[in-house]
């Protein structure tokens, strides 16, 4: 009985320590008066580590938002766009504000899951630039208010690659740096480096120039040394990787900590440009509070204090611009006029175009069909094992009978 | 052949402790990669007592935890006690059934819970899962774990001591609370103990199942996209250590209560 006894009064003393921990960093919120409390709460469910959560002398957005309007923010986080359509098509989740990218924002608004924006509610939209209005994903410019966007570009390690070389995206199929490269793992990311390359469109319905985006993409794999996403940050801190493709917004944690590490935007084809958006997903029980929120987060001020800590790039000059000197000019951030006519937003494919799309991607990564006979191997192995576990017991027993 | 046992009992000990070692030391980076070292600093720490949303996270793990390591505790107790009055063959069909949830893939566990639940939200007109679904799902799969512990010390236990006490006068109920309680007590504690990690650890299950709430698992996978920050090493950190804190002094008490027996 005292073990049980002991077991919980420990966990009541982390729980305390915890509480108290927590307290004490929330008592700081603003001078002004705060709204009453409204006694909603609004799920709001975005990126992970992708708003300024009051660490680092930045601004607690959620908090803020809480004390201005009263309206408690429950926010949860994701890892990709996948994995936020499955949980919003599963069911059982119903979220207010979800922040997608580009292509999802399209697909979840073909496949009716998007509720309509009120712009009335949402005046702080009149900040968001000319070139991020109606976009391509989003035509009419009904279901999204963007949040964030960016480019994709080349970390690459000053020691051992040239600069120069990087302004084209044939330097990751260089045999030079063989073994050093690192690639996306996912594919369109990946798919889209072949197809900048070979002129295509990221959004072609054209089987044939799927085709040829693979084949090219096979063609690299020998020299690839893996398919990753966050561990490309270590692999290229700790050398071993030279040349690695990300995203923008995140250039800065590296560069920043590590002076022969630099980034930068392949200009000779162009790349992607993705936007992450602001939308509510159909039949959230709090419309009117996610408005609230989605032009919260449009206030040029908010989204400023917010984009200095997340590293992305705002959709809004007045947020811009107060902004540090350095970044409003940095062209990774806020990069000339001709590489964003060169670059490109990618759409939803049609379904039959995602499905050929990931027996592709299958094939690339796994290199081929091969990986089923291996499979089958397998599970002959375990069941040949099985079966010889069997006889031979059935024997043993027939002798000690006998 | 001792030099060869004295190796290998430190190659397990490397192997075991080895990366444990790494993350406290690293929670200490100054720098925020993983694999370079830029000096000591406590910045992780600082950053993770201002992180409201890793602590909130932290409080769902801990709360859901407790709550449903207590219910699969009380329920598996009592489950066991039923089940070892069974005899034959609807004995070992009951004990297949409990055994079956622990060999099942979590995954299909996973799918078919959030399927469930959603289905009975919709009934009930309720919109959404969350901590409620949760602790359901953390209370079944840890129950089998509870009643596998429990089982032995019962079989273990003289059945005559039960009817003993209830020859010199004691109505069942306090019986099983004077004699049958005490004799099981260990298999109860294990089984607290085994439903509260796992009920922590848990990932697969309660990414289905989690709905709108946030647990601490969920939470750092969801940071994959841009890296995993060092704050989590600081966090595991605190955790490790105070869990080492709670063994030490378990231990410690049972050495003096034991000194104190062999004293009388």
């Amino acid at each position: 009985m005292n073990q049980v006894k002991r077991f919980f009064a420990a966990l009541l003393c982390v729980g305390i320590f915890l509480s108290a921990s927590g307290q004490t960093a929330y008592a700081d919120t603003g001078e002004d008066a705060s709204a009453p409390d409204t006694g909603v709460t609004i799920n709001v469910y975005n990126w992970g580590e992708y708003i300024a959560n009051g660490t680092d002398g930045s601004m607690d957005v959620n908090a803020e938002f809480t004390r201005r309007t009263g309206i408690s923010v429950n926010y949860t986080t994701f890892d990709t766009n996948e994995s936020l359509y499955s949980k919003l098509a599963g069911g059982g989740a119903s979220y207010d504000v979800i922040i997608p990218s580009d292509y999802m924002v399209s697909k979840m608004a073909r496949e009716g899951m998007l509720e309509k924006l009120n712009f009335d509610n949402i005046p702080n939209f009149q900040y968001i630039d000319e070139q991020f209005r109606n976009p391509e994903y989003d035509p009419e410019n009904e279901y999204s208010v963007p949040y964030t966007w960016g480019l994709v570009g080349i970390f690459y390690n000053k020691n051992y690659v040239d600069p120069d070389e990087v302004k084209s995206w044939k330097v990751l199929w260089d045999e030079k740096y063989s073994g050093k490269i690192l690639m996306f793992d996912n594919p369109r990311d990946t798919f889209g480096i072949a197809q900048k390359l070979l002129g295509f469109s990221f959004n072609s319905e054209d089987t044939n120039e799927w085709d040829q985006a693979a084949s090219l993409l096979k063609q690299q794999k020998p020299l690839v040394q893996a398919y990753v996403m966050d561990q490309i940050f270590d692999k290229m801190a700790g050398g071993d990787a030279w040349l690695a493709p990300y995203y923008a917004g995140d250039a800065a944690i590296l560069v920043e900590e590590n002076e022969n590490i630099g980034f930068t935007i392949p200009t000779e084809e162009g790349t992607n440009f993705f936007v992450d958006a602001m939308c509510i997903p159909k039949g959230a029980p709090h419309k009117e509070e996610a408005e609230a929120y989605i032009n919260f987060l449009c206030d040029p001020e908010i989204a400023a204090a917010n984009m200095d800590y997340v590293g992305y790039s705002t959709p809004e000059t007045a947020a811009k611009e107060l902004l540090p000197e350095e970044v409003q000019n940095n062209e990774i951030y806020y990069p000339p006029q001709e590489i964003l006519d060169r670059s490109e937003v990618f759409v939803a494919l049609s379904d039959e175009m995602n499905l050929y799309l990931d027996t592709l991607w299958a094939e690339v990564k796994m290199g081929g069909p091969g990986e089923t006979a291996t499979l089958i191997a397998i599970l002959v192995f375990f069941l040949l094992l099985y079966i010889g576990i069997v006889v031979y017991k059935k024997r043993k027993l027939k002798k000690q009978m006998s | 052949m001792k030099i060869a046992s004295k190796v290998y009992t430190a190659f397990l000990f490397l192997f075991l402790y080895a990366p444990i070692v790494v993350l406290v030391v690293f929670s200490f980076n100054a720098s925020s990669t993983r694999t370079m070292w830029g000096g000591f600093s406590m910045r992780w720490y600082e950053k993770l007592v201002q992180d409201q949303m890793l602590l909130l996270a932290l409080r769902n793990t801990l709360l859901i935890a407790v709550i449903s390591a207590a219910l699969a505790t009380a329920l598996g107790t009592v489950a066991a006690i039923g089940i070892n009055a069974y005899k034959g063959i609807a004995r070992k069909m009951i004990m297949n059934v409990t055994k079956f949830p622990m060999v099942n893939p979590e995954i299909v566990t996973g799918v078919s819970m959030m399927l469930l639940f959603v289905f009975a939200t919709r009934l009930f007109g309720d919109s959404s899962l969350g901590m409620g679904s949760l602790i359901i799902a953390h209370t079944t799969f840890c129950l089998p774990y509870v009643v596998l512990s429990v089982m032995p010390k019962l079989n273990q236990m003289d059945s005559h001591l039960y009817e003993a006490a209830q020859d010199l006068g004691c109505p069942p109920v306090c019986a099983f609370f004077k004699v049958v309680f005490p004799e099981i007590m260990p298999g109860i504690v294990t089984g607290l103990i085994m439903a509260f990690t796992l009920s922590i650890d848990d990932f697969v299950i309660s990414y289905f199942t989690s709905g709108t709430t946030q647990t601490l698992p969920i939470y750092i996978y969801s940071m994959t996209r841009k890296r995993i920050s060092p704050e989590i090493n600081a966090l595991s950190t605190v955790l490790f250590g105070v869990i080492l804190l709670l063994l030490l002094v378990i231990n410690l008490r049972k050495t003096k209560d034991k000194k104190a027996e062999v004293e009388k």
